[in-house]
């Protein structure tokens, strides 16, 4: 009870303290402000509290160290649920509080209702995780940036390493008819055409759950494909690989994040081995990265959750970016962006003139004796 | 040429992958007018009885022949035990109720296998043992027709011989066609239809278990969902051939997986479905009781 009383005391106190400081701080000009918006609450609170656990260890560890250009970093917290129609409230009760960056928002869908309203004002925002591809490649949101790649990334890595590395021409693409499997595929497909060093020959869906995929493998056989890219999941995977190999259909085997797991190699056994396919590259071993999980454990006594990494990055990239630009004003901010680059945990990066992290994102990996190796 | 034949082998394999299920749906509906919705669940635990047996005999080195064997004796014996049970279960109880009531029990039968193996097994997906090695004299030919597809397509024509002989010439076979005719006039004869309808059960998830080792197999893996879209597959196939026919469910099920087949070769393989089930329309509009089914005249 007593502990309850003081925590009360402590709130009010602390309220009351902020209600009193902020208007003086502000005019005085000497905090950052730094928005934090994403899920706080709700059944995806999970992928927006890590967001705000990182923010916080990494301001700490800055102001603690005397903050930026000797201005303390605060924090301005707000909760969007994830829904778009809240995440525009968020937006503009962030902007009337006189926000300088914003870390966030978490869902793609938020993300896209908040940023008109960031753009008007002219603010930077910088998300650990919309990883819709039209955030950044409409053009249509120059203030936005991000620390994750975006879903099309990992098609595109795909495609570089089947034309850059394996050198082929003749591709076949083939997916499951899922969102996932077929949305990847069709990235795939533009760019193996827009790259026009290279042929799709085969473009087609499977069915899954099928018995037998002898007569996709005949096709893709007499299409004349000298690599296959599937998108889709295990299962179809490696009952496709499985067929390819039964017919001695010895060409290439790409494929996406939904393949890239230890079931494929388990189910698909001696049919898998040397075949591609992409996943995030492994960032485990990072020591920035094992630095910012023991902070983590120390302050909050549980491991970090979704998309800490990134936000942890994204709030190192936008503090120094702040730092190098010395100010808050936008079009500073993103030259600091795209011309520095710093070294987070999620690896050294910089951006684009899009938006998108360079350096960040998916790698290749591919089975050998019966593990996925990175290449 | 070689394409058009490579395509007809893969209608062939697909086609007596179906057969071998859509026999037992086929066999039970000639007798009772039952479809047994929980048929494809039955080939589904003949796949998981023979992927635990093979599993564990392959641990303690067996031949492969020897794994086979006692893989393949194992499913069949565990599958037929799981269709007596069924029928004694769900079905016998409402064999006097309206229709739809046996068909609703066989749905909540097979989600409930369904569900049952899922807990009781995993959801993964399990790898399955090949079973049916690669033979050297079929290297030439590997690319066109595999071993495991040359095994299954043997092995539905053997089951089909074995079935309408049975049928035609045998005792059994015999009572199974009588009670199909007219139970009551089967029982008064001196046929006990409770045996017979128990037989027919057995032998369907018998074949079932046998379908599940051979496409398990050839697949390469398994989990509690390969019944389901198998048995919707099948299921057509038999209603195309004419439902409780044998010979019917065979036809039926080589049309369905040649449809497929050029379908994809030829077409597009988005669109395999779509034919698939266009051509079961097509059929059964001119021929309402399918391609070898008999019109059924209402008894008074």
């Amino acid at each position: 009870m007593k502990l309850n009383i003081n925590r009360t005391l402590f709130s009010t106190a602390a309220c009351f303290l902020i209600a009193v400081a902020t208007p003086a701080l502000t005019h005085a000009g000497d905090t950052i402000k730094f928005g934090v918006a994403g899920a706080h609450s709700g059944d995806l609170a999970s992928y927006g509290l890590p967001t705000v656990n990182a923010a916080r260890l990494v301001i700490d560890k800055v102001n603690a160290a005397g903050g930026i250009n000797g201005k303390m970093i605060e924090m301005l917290i707000e909760d969007d649920v994830c829904k778009p129609e809240i995440a525009t409230n968020t937006a503009t009760k962030l902007v009337s509080d006189g926000v300088d960056v914003v870390l966030g928002h978490i869902c793609s869908g938020a993300t896209k209702a908040a940023l008109p309203i960031y753009k008007n004002a002219s603010i930077l925002v910088m998300s650990p995780s919309a990883t819709n591809p039209a955030l950044t490649e409409s053009g249509d949101y120059p203030n936005f940036f991000r620390t994750i790649a975006p879903d099309d990334a990992q098609a595109m890595v795909d495609v570089k390493f089947v034309l850059n590395t394996l050198k082929y021409t003749k591709i076949a693409v083939i997916h499951d008819k899922g969102d996932y499997g077929k949305g990847f595929a069709e990235f795939a497909k533009t760019f193996l055409e827009d790259s026009g060093k290279a042929e799709v020959v085969l473009f087609e869906g499977v069915t899954p759950g099928a018995v037998d995929y002898s007569a996709i493998v005949q096709k893709i056989k007499h299409s004349g494909a000298e690599a296959v890219i599937f998108g889709g999941y295990h299962p179809e995977a490696s009952k496709i690989i499985r067929m390819m190999r039964k017919k001695r259909l010895k060409i290439d085997f790409i494929s996406d994040d939904g393949v890239k797991d230890n079931t494929f190699i388990k189910v698909a056994g001696k049919y898998a081995e040397g075949a591609y396919a992409s996943g995030p590259t492994d960032t485990t071993n990072n020591p920035l990265s094992i630095e910012a999980v023991r902070a983590h454990k120390e302050k909050f006594n549980t491991d970090p959750g979704a998309f800490f990494a990134n936000a942890y990055s994204a709030t190192l990239a936008l503090l120094n970016a702040i730092d190098k630009a010395g100010s808050t004003e936008l079009e500073a901010l993103k030259k600091a962006l795209q011309t520095e680059t710093i070294d987070t945990p999620v690896g050294n990066i910089y951006f684009d003139e899009k938006g998108d992290a360079i350096g960040v994102g998916f790698s290749v990996y591919q089975v050998q004796d019966g593990v996925f190796v990175e290449l | 040429m070689d394409y058009f034949i490579e395509l007809l082998f893969s209608g062939l394999t697909r086609g007596s992958i179906y057969a071998l299920i859509a026999l037992g749906y086929t066999m039970v509906y000639g007798i009772i007018g039952l479809i047994n919705f929980a048929h494809g669940e039955i080939y589904m635990i003949g796949a998981f009885t023979a992927f635990i047996v093979a599993t564990v005999l392959s641990i303690y080195g067996f031949p492969l022949l020897a794994i086979v064997v006692v893989a393949g004796v194992a499913a069949t014996v565990w599958s037929s035990a799981y269709g007596y049970t069924i029928e004694k279960i769900a079905y016998k109880p409402l064999r006097h109720a309206p229709r739809l009531s046996p068909l609703i029990s066989a749905i909540g039968m097979s989600i409930f296998l369904q569900n049952y193996v899922l807990l009781a097994q995993t959801s993964d997906f399990l790898p399955f043992p090949e079973l049916i090695p690669e033979f050297a004299f079929m290297e030439p030919v590997a690319h066109i027709v595999g071993s495991s597809d040359l095994v299954i397509l043997v092995t539905t024509t053997i089951i089909m011989l074995i079935l309408t002989f049975v049928i035609k010439f045998t005792r059994i076979g015999k009572a199974m066609r009588a009670t199909a005719q007219d139970r009551t006039m089967a029982m008064l004869v001196g046929i006990n239809v409770n045996n017979i309808i128990s037989a027919t059960f057995i032998i369907g998830s018998a074949l079932a278990a046998i379908g599940g080792l051979l496409i398990a197999s050839h697949i390469g893996q398994i989990n509690f969902y390969i019944g389901f879209i198998a048995g919707i597959k099948a299921f057509t196939a038999a209603v195309l051939g004419g439902i409780g026919s044998i010979p019917g469910a065979v036809l039926g099920s080589l049309i369905l997986g040649l449809t497929e087949s050029f379908a994809t070769g030829y077409i597009s393989s988005d669109y395999e479905d779509v034919f698939a089930f266009s051509l079961l329309v097509l059929i059964l509009i001119f021929k309402p009781s399918g391609l070898l089914g008999k019109a059924e005249t209402q008894k008074v």
